[in-house]
């Protein structure tokens, strides 16, 4: 707080705050931490019932694999149980739900932002208790049809409807995004002659990138992470990461399988990591949208 | 805008909408109506050297038959509703009737599967929402008071659990409590009892899924309070400081009223989103002591058989629930458009 008159913090509550930062960041950080170190370990060592200081140092490991860590786990996970199918899956899913949605919602957002009528507030009141609903109630409702017309199990259903699941809260996102952009931008251009689309096509989309690139994040975000859907709809070829790992789960009676699972799930949330250092920024914008306006 | 651009503008997510979510909805309502099938008998005479007899079989051709003819299954009405695995009225009665007090009462309607999920979804959804509004808070309090070059390390870290799938999540921190896992093994060594599990209790595995939930959101309401904060109007906090309001004091009548609709902002998309509590609970491998209305769902989805009508049910009061959450949120929504027109 950076203020003229002089904020006469106490020392005790500077060190209080200080420290509580420092505890939660143990708290939110820690266990990534943890998992990725241990994931180079084998399981004994993971899972230490003797002595948990063995989960770093790796002492099992050394007498089993030779070396303090170890790749069995995401040998095991990626070549041995093809892991790398189901990334490969993940990859294809978020790419197409991304694009797509973005394309038809940057359509849908513009032309809620640029009605005034009474329809759109209805529309966008639709839209929000369709965000509302959890994916997994229309489950149901998809699985009978997909099966009578030979649609369930491949990729490109799972992406449509996720797409469509996804439609609600790009609209809301893309809409606010819009608002902001001024008015009298593209309506001087259709003074000047150009349609609606072209104004759409000329004025508007050179402007709307950061808005785009933010909702397009957690476009994919929802994609990424979602496991009702993809669980339910994509046959066992055509997994994504996350029934994948969930598959993992009900075959870890064998010792060592698990570690797949551990491999498999660092291996899911690297690229969020990676996601979250470069649009950070994005991110933190695209939260408080919705919130700053209201 | 025309309504005829406009309608063209709308049309492809309208189209995407209305067949993957509304249609959906229509299926599901039809759905929650019909019945499997009943197997189909059919009378043979079956004759051996004591005589004749008729004795009744299943037909499955007969069966199969019918099936394809009628995916659907048979028109059951609400009946499917009332049965004893979603509303059980009838052991509800009798519950009611037989028990002594609400002690008594609840005791025995935790064990209808569908009361058990609701009361875990509604004890869920109705902790974890009030407990990561605080945490968020306390927490971009303290970090807006830390300086510049701190704040982007502590937001990084502050975003991940929030980011990270929530299934991914829930199994890192399983893993992590797990009774040879480095939390498990610190609570045994705490509480000097070495067979203490948490996930043999249904106490502790239901504050295990809390603990996780708060995890989990924490960062979001933290991060819209943050931004709350960059808003505040300094005017105000300085003479508030100059009439000599101690620090508490300006947290309590300029901080707090000032993110105010921030607060009831984060409380309804939380109360949204914790409703549907589901990957935890697969998460954690919790069904035995916790399930939620999403997981029952899932559960009746899933496996050799799937149950589409008892899913589709389920999935029909749940969006009656949502419905009841969403009000508010609707009745606010509805204010603000008027105010704006």
């Amino acid at each position: 707080m950076a203020s003229s008159v002089v904020d006469n913090k106490s020392p005790v509550l500077r060190t209080l705050s200080t420290l509580f930062i420092i505890v939660w960041l143990i708290i939110a950080a820690f266990p990534f931490l943890w998992t990725f170190w241990g994931s180079f370990k084998v399981e004994l060592d993971f899972f230490s019932k003797e002595n948990w200081t063995n989960a770093i140092v790796g002492v099992r490991t050394v007498t089993e694999t030779g070396g303090p860590f170890t790749g069995n786990g995401y040998d095991g996970a990626w070549v041995q149980e093809e892991f790398w199918r189901a990334v490969l899956n993940t990859s294809i899913v978020c790419f197409f739900v991304v694009c797509t949605s973005l394309t038809i919602g940057t359509l849908g957002g513009y032309a809620l932002s640029r009605s005034g009528f009474r329809y759109a507030f209805w529309l966008l009141i639709i839209a929000l208790i369709f965000r509302a609903m959890p994916p997994i109630t229309l489950v149901a409702g998809y699985l009978l049809p997909f099966f009578e017309w030979g649609l369930w199990g491949h990729l490109s259903t799972t992406i449509i409807v996720l797409v469509a699941i996804n439609q609600p809260f790009t609209l809301w996102m893309l809409h606010s995004f819009f608002q902001k952009i001024p008015k009298d931008l593209d309506e001087s251009a259709m003074v000047d002659g150009c349609t609606s689309f072209q104004a759409f096509r000329y004025v508007i989309i050179p402007v709307m990138w950061p808005g785009v690139i933010t909702t397009g994040l957690f476009s994919f975000l929802l994609a990424y992470n979602d496991f009702a859907v993809t669980a339910m709809l994509l046959s066992k070829e055509n997994q994504t990461m996350v029934p994948k790992i969930a598959s993992f789960l009900g075959t870890t009676q064998t010792e060592g399988n698990v570690m797949f699972a551990v491999a498999s799930v660092v291996s899911a949330t690297a690229p969020l990591f990676v996601l979250v250092m470069f649009f950070q920024r994005q991110i933190v914008s695209g939260l408080t949208a919705g919130a700053v306006k209201g | 805008m025309k309504h005829r651009t406009f309608f063209w503008f709308f049309l492809p997510t309208a189209l995407a909408m209305l067949l993957f979510i509304f249609l959906p909805i229509v299926s599901v309502v039809t759905q929650s109506l019909f019945v499997d099938h009943q197997q189909v008998f059919r009378e043979v005479e079956n004759c051996d050297i004591f005589g004749c007899k008729n004795e009744m079989m299943i037909d499955n051709e007969a069966t199969e038959a019918l099936r394809e003819a009628q995916p659907l299954g048979r028109f059951a009405g609400l009946s499917t509703y009332f049965n004893r695995s979603h509303l059980a009225t009838t052991e509800v009665g009798q519950a009611w009737s037989g028990s002594q007090g609400w002690g008594e009462f609840l005791g025995l309607l935790i064990n209808l599967p569908f009361y058990k999920a609701l009361i875990f979804t509604l004890t869920f959804t109705f902790t974890v929402t009030p407990l990561l509004i605080v945490l968020g808070f306390v927490i971009a309090i303290a970090v807006n008071a830390l300086n510049q070059k701190l704040k982007g390390v502590v937001i990084f870290f502050s975003l991940l659990p929030m980011i990270v799938t929530p299934l991914v999540g829930s199994l890192i921190l399983f893993w992590m409590i797990d009774s040879r896992g480095i939390i498990g093994n610190t609570l045994q060594y705490l509480f000097a009892n070495p067979d203490l599990s948490l996930k043999a209790s249904t106490g502790l595995t239901w504050v295990m899924l809390i603990v996780y939930g708060v995890w989990h959101a924490a960062p979001f309401a933290f991060v819209v309070f943050y931004a709350g904060l960059q808003t505040l109007p300094q005017d105000t906090l300085e003479s508030a400081m100059i009439d000599g309001a101690t620090r508490w004091q300006r947290i309590r009548y300029v901080v707090i009223p000032h993110i105010m609709p921030l607060v009831t902002f984060v409380a309804l998309i939380q109360l949204m989103d914790n409703f549907r509590v589901f990957e935890p609970i697969v998460g954690f491998n919790a069904e035995a002591h916790a399930t939620s209305l999403s997981w029952i769902i899932y559960n009746d989805l899933g496996g050799e058989t799937r149950l589409l009508s008892s899913a589709a049910t389920t999935s029909v009061l749940t969006i009656i629930g949502v419905a009841i959450l969403l009000s508010p949120v609707l009745v606010r929504t509805w204010r603000d458009w008027n105010r704006k027109v």
